[in-house]
């Protein structure tokens, strides 16, 4: 009876109106099976981090193009584990230079993809994380 | 310290996760829906529903909004989306519409996608409102698509449903869903900023008019003079007719009036007696599902898959009827 599926909330953060990224990220995690919350747009790290709690999801996945990454992602995951989430998978998408992945793995990040990146990459990169 | 023990002192967390084990129907959650049943009764359960793109999601932000702000009640959101048959996923975005709700401690919204199975639709998101209920929320907001049966059984749940139109799609009575009167508490008439609200509103009162002919009208020397059937004085009788709400949800416009609408229609049921019957209705259909889902289990786990599949064949093959087959089955229940 039993019907686990990978709950993942897609979410644009900060003043970013570049919405195309996370639609197109949510539609295929969709059709690749998962139950995607999409928040839309002008989400503060709070909201975001209140709704992956309600959701209670397995993957966050912000979606920013504004180049505020760095700022934003750190926040995020601060209150995820504030919120007790600590099991919660988080991805990065967007305009991210090179020389931030770095950070952004030592911060815990799960992955990071950027424009053209393959959406079969991305979903097995969450399916990956979620089951390991 | 157990999940519903945890659930009981206000933990959101442990609230979250127990959705997820009651969603998914595992052995964690049905012990915490049993640990929970006798906290639950007291919640105020309204259901939204109506077709896609008519407002449902923005109307429950508003009126979640005004429960917070101008009575104070803690809310609760059950928002459901459909799940792609194909596929299984589903892109859930009715919190698009509920930003304002978010930073209440006091306001939990939960998404849902239907998950195609059989009428599990339905029990599943009865006991997602046990545990809000259990967790003390005073309403419990269930939103869902209007369509198919299992929907419909969903608007059931609730003490109160509201269906949701909007004009432009479709102004006769013909486009708005035969049958909707039947679920419907409370009409509301979204995106009333928008043209063609007075025939959406004309549809839905003629409809309204051929359901409930309380009012009868004469020709009385060639103008129509209308006289109000005599209202039977015993309670019993008292009859609720759907009042029909214009709104704007985006201007919050006609909330207040839609949320006293609602708070008349808690008062009929209270003072009717409705409030119990529906209650009683509502368990009986638990009970009965559950009924046959232990039922339908305890077969499959008395029947062998061997047994059932020769006798399957058997029914193709003509050898028996499927009348037949089932009393076979259920008398030699061997492994
Ligand atoms: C289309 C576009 C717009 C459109 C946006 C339409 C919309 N609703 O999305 C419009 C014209 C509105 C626009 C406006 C602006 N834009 Co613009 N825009 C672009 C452009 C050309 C393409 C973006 C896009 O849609 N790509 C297609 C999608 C599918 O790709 P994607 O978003 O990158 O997503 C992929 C990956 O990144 C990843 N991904 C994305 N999100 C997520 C999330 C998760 C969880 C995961 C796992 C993966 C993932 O997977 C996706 C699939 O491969 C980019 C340049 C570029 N080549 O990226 C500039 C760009 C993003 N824009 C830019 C700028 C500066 C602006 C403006 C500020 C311009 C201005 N001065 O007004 C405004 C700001 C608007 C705003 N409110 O935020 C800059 C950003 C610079 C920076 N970050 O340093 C860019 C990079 C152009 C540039 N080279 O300067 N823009
Ligand atoms: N003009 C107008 N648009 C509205 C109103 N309420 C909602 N909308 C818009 O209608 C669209 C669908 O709204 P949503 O709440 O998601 O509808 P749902 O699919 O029924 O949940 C959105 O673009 C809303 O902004 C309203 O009262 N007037
Ligand atoms: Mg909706």
């Amino acid at each position: 009876m039993t019907e686990k599926k990978i709950r993942v909330l897609v979410a644009k953060p900060g003043l970013d109106g570049h919405d195309r990224g996370a639609k197109v990220v949510a539609r295929a995690l969709r059709d690749a099976g998962m139950e995607v919350i999409y928040t839309g747009l002008r989400q503060t790290p709070e909201m975001i981090a209140e709704a992956a709690l309600q959701e209670d999801v397995d993957v966050v996945g912000l979606s920013i193009l504004s180049g505020a990454h760095m700022a934003l992602t750190p926040r995020v995951m601060e209150l995820l584990k504030a919120n007790g989430q600590t099991h919660v998978k988080v991805f990065i998408g967007g305009i991210i230079p090179d020389e931030d992945l770095l950070r952004l793995k030592e911060m815990g990040v799960a992955g990071v993809f950027g424009p053209g990146a393959s959406t079969e990459d991305i979903i097995h990169d969450v399916q990956t994380a979620v089951a390991g | 310290m157990t999940y519903s023990q945890a659930v009981l002192t206000g933990d959101r967390l442990a609230l979250a996760r127990l959705l997820t084990q009651v969603e998914n129907n595992t052995p964690d959650g049905r012990t915490a829906l049993i640990e929970l049943f006798p906290h639950t009764g007291r919640a105020h359960l309204i259901g939204v529903t109506g077709a896609p793109g008519t407002g449902k999601s923005s109307l429950v932000n508003q009126l979640a909004l005004y429960y917070r702000k101008v009575e104070n009640k803690r809310v609760a959101i059950v928002a459901v989306d459909p799940s792609s048959p194909f596929t299984g996923g589903a892109v859930l975005g009715d919190r698009v519409r509920m930003r304002d709700l978010s930073g209440d401690p006091n306001v939990f919204i939960r998404s849902m996608a239907t998950r195609g199975s059989l009428g599990g639709l339905a029990q599943s998101t009865a006991n997602m409102v046990q545990v809000f209920d259990a967790a003390g929320f005073d309403i419990i907001i269930i939103e869902t698509v209007g369509a198919g049966q299992s929907e419909v059984d969903v608007a059931r749940l609730a003490h109160t449903t509201l269906v949701v139109e909007a004009p432009g799609l479709g102004d006769d009575i013909q486009a708005i869903k035969a049958g909707i009167l039947e679920i419907a508490d409370i009409l509301v008439i979204n995106k009333a900023d928008r043209p063609g609200v007075e025939n959406t509103e004309k549809a839905l009162k003629s409809m309204l008019d051929l359901a409930h002919p309380t009012e009868r009208v004469f020709q009385h020397h060639g103008s129509a003079m209308r006289t109000i059937a005599p209202k039977q004085d015993s309670s019993a009788t008292l009859m609720w007719i759907p009042p029909i709400q214009k709104t704007v949800a985006l201007e919050s416009k006609g909330i207040v009036e839609l949320a006293e609408s609602i708070g008349r229609h808690v008062n009929h049921l209270r003072q009717s007696g409705d409030w119990a019957v529906r209650e009683r209705a509502r368990l009986e259909v638990e009970l009965e599902a559950l009924i046959r889902e232990t039922l339908v289990n305890q077969f499959h786990e008395d029947v062998s898959q061997e047994k059932y599949d020769e006798t399957l064949e058997n029914v193709i093959q003509r050898k028996f009827s499927p009348w037949e087959a089932v009393k076979m089955l259920l008398n030699g229940r061997s492994k």
